[in-house]
């Protein structure tokens, strides 16, 4: 019961905050930008000999350009609006009056992790939803799997939420941001670096590639999910950015899946330890 | 208990006992170890050696929770909520039901004197009002031991007695109230029993009942005084000071009073003025604590 009430609160706390609804005013002009460029496009492809094959493979590429965006606001979005939740609390005292209460400190880290991981549903939903629905109402192109693909990113916000709660029981709010956010550039530098590894077969490249998905999987979740949405026909022509050069495996959407369980394991086991 | 961080010490040796259903004031020098004492007790943090118990368990226990309120020193909490929606939620995470709810929260912000603003949100409060709805909410499940620190800070002297009252009236429903003040006046007639810290070790302990009859100040009026005379009142006093005719001194009880002016009396000396004044709470922890300790 406290779990949920936890959750109840803390999503109408992640709900109110400005960051939320800057990511969502931001994601607004995102989806009017793509949604103008989709509609440009497709008008000059109208009036173009460009052959249709081609057509399509240009408009799939913008929007797996455009997913990426979603998935890039997704992740940093997430981070930057729970990064606060404990530290900040713990550092303002307002903890005190919750962690007094006749719950288990476990209940409340779980709790707040609920309401954050159902806020970054939402979030990732609409824009999402909104994304693929221009690609497909304007561009003409649907995601081959836009329903893995969603999970696939929502995976990776969930993965960069329970790497921020566990330095949030550490360090203070900005500590937490800076840690988090390096990570997260450590995975985007490894994700590039493993995909340009498969264009020459390097094997040293692809191995700070892997390393760097190891110690934080997020991009390399979202090339799976890129593999999952990409038509099969630009992944094999190498036509987009995410082609299918370097593939991540189901095993290391499974690494994440536990990445993420140790992380929030190492979070409850920490907050329940330290003085608040 | 014993308190360490990172090697510094904190509470030294903190050994006390509160009895139930009495107001207990928990009085001490800043860094004394009040709040890290406090922390510990209600398990917000782990003492590096010894323990405590609250209502019979070990402190930190998640059950007994449901009987201790508490009321942290600057309370603060999500400030979009209104007063009606912090007690609810606090109410629940209780596991007060939410038909009690109904009709508790509207007396309890009632009580705390913030029905005027009972729509605004806490971002628009005071500090003072704050920490109103910071008791409230400790009050909202009818708590058998209620921690409360500083819970006059910021309110004005209305805010203070209506503090006072509610503080009593928990008093005379059965509840034990831990109080940790600076405010030494409001100590001094609200709590039953009160102890000093120092260095996270209790220096002292008074009963406020029979305080009187513990520590009195003396001032006196009289001539052909002696050094002899003088030094000899060390016997009952060692703060025996003259300043011309007037002589002042502290005695630990009330009852070597006779004693002490048989014995002027006795030594020459010709008394005009003999007033044992009671020692209020102030000069009694200044005279513990010693004076220019950064209190």
């Amino acid at each position: 019961m406290g779990v949920w009430i936890m959750a109840g609160i803390t999503f109408r706390e992640a709900a109110r905050k400005k960051i939320l609804w800057t990511a969502l005013l931001a994601g607004g002009g995102f989806l009017l930008v793509f949604g103008l460029g989709l509609h440009f496009q497709a008008g000059d492809f109208r009036n173009s000999a460009v052959p249709q094959f081609l057509r399509y493979q240009v408009i799939s590429a913008m929007l797996m350009i455009g997913l990426y965006t979603v998935d890039l606001l997704a992740v940093v979005m997430t981070t930057l609006t729970s990064v606060d939740t404990i530290a900040g609390e713990i550092t303002s005292g307002t903890i005190h009056a919750i962690a007094t209460k006749p719950l288990a400190r476990w209940q409340i880290l779980v709790g707040k992790w609920l309401g954050f991981v159902a806020m970054s549903g939402v979030y990732v939903a609409i824009m999402f939803g909104g994304t693929i629905a221009e690609g497909y109402w304007i561009g003409g192109v649907l995601a081959q799997h836009p329903v893995q693909g969603a999970l696939l990113v929502f995976l990776e916000c969930v993965v960069a939420l329970s790497v921020t709660f566990m330095f949030g029981t550490w360090f203070s709010t900005l500590s937490s941001g800076v840690i988090v956010l390096g990570l997260l550039g450590v995975a985007f530098l490894g994700g590039w670096l493993e995909q340009m590894s498969g264009f020459t077969e390097g094997s040293r490249l692809a191995m700070v590639g892997i390393v760097s998905s190891l110690i934080m999987p997020s991009e390399a979740v979202w090339r799976r999910a890129a593999f999952e949405m990409e038509s099969p026909l630009s992944g094999s022509l190498q036509f987009s950015p995410f082609a299918d050069v370097s593939i991540p495996s189901i095993a290391m959407v499974g690494y994440a899946c536990v990445y993420l369980l140790i992380a929030l394991g190492i979070a409850v086991y920490h907050f329940g330890e330290r003085d608040l | 208990m014993r308190k360490e961080f990172s090697g510094k010490v904190a509470v030294r040796d903190l050994t006390l006992t509160v009895r139930q259903g009495e107001i207990f004031g928990f009085l001490g020098p800043n860094g004394a170890g009040k709040s890290t004492s406090i922390k510990m007790l209600l398990g917000l943090a782990k003492p590096t050696s010894g323990e405590s118990w609250v209502l019979g368990v070990p402190s930190g226990d998640v059950a007994i929770r449901r009987r201790i309120g508490f009321l942290p020193e600057n309370f603060r909490f999500y400030e979009w909520l209104t007063p009606a929606e912090l007690l609810h939620l606090h109410g629940r995470l209780c596991g007060v039901d939410s038909g009690k709810l109904t009709q508790r929260v509207p007396a309890l912000i009632d009580l705390v004197g913030l029905t005027p603003h009972i729509h605004k949100r806490l971002q628009n409060f005071s500090k003072g009002m704050l920490q109103r709805v910071g008791l409230a909410q400790a009050l909202i499940h009818e708590p058998d031991v209620i921690f409360l620190d500083e819970p006059t800070s910021g309110l004005d002297p209305l805010g203070r007695r209506m503090v006072r009252d509610i503080i009593r009236a928990q008093r005379d429903r059965g509840a034990t109230v831990f109080l940790n003040s600076h405010i030494l006046s409001e100590i001094e007639i609200t709590c039953d029993q009160v102890v000093f810290i120092r260095e996270g070790e209790v220096v002292t302990s008074r009963d406020m009942r029979t305080q009187q009859e513990e520590a009195v100040r003396v001032e006196a009026r009289a001539r052909k005084l002696s050094p002899e005379c003088v030094a000899g009142l060390s016997r009952w006093s060692a703060s025996a000071q003259v300043d011309e005719e007037r002589l002042t001194f502290t005695t630990p009880s009330r009852d070597s009073l006779p004693e002490i002016m048989r014995y002027l009396v006795a030594a020459g000396a010709d008394v005009y003025q003999f007033t044992p004044q009671r020692m209020t709470l102030e000069e009694l922890f200044i005279n513990v604590m010693g004076e220019d300790r950064g209190f």
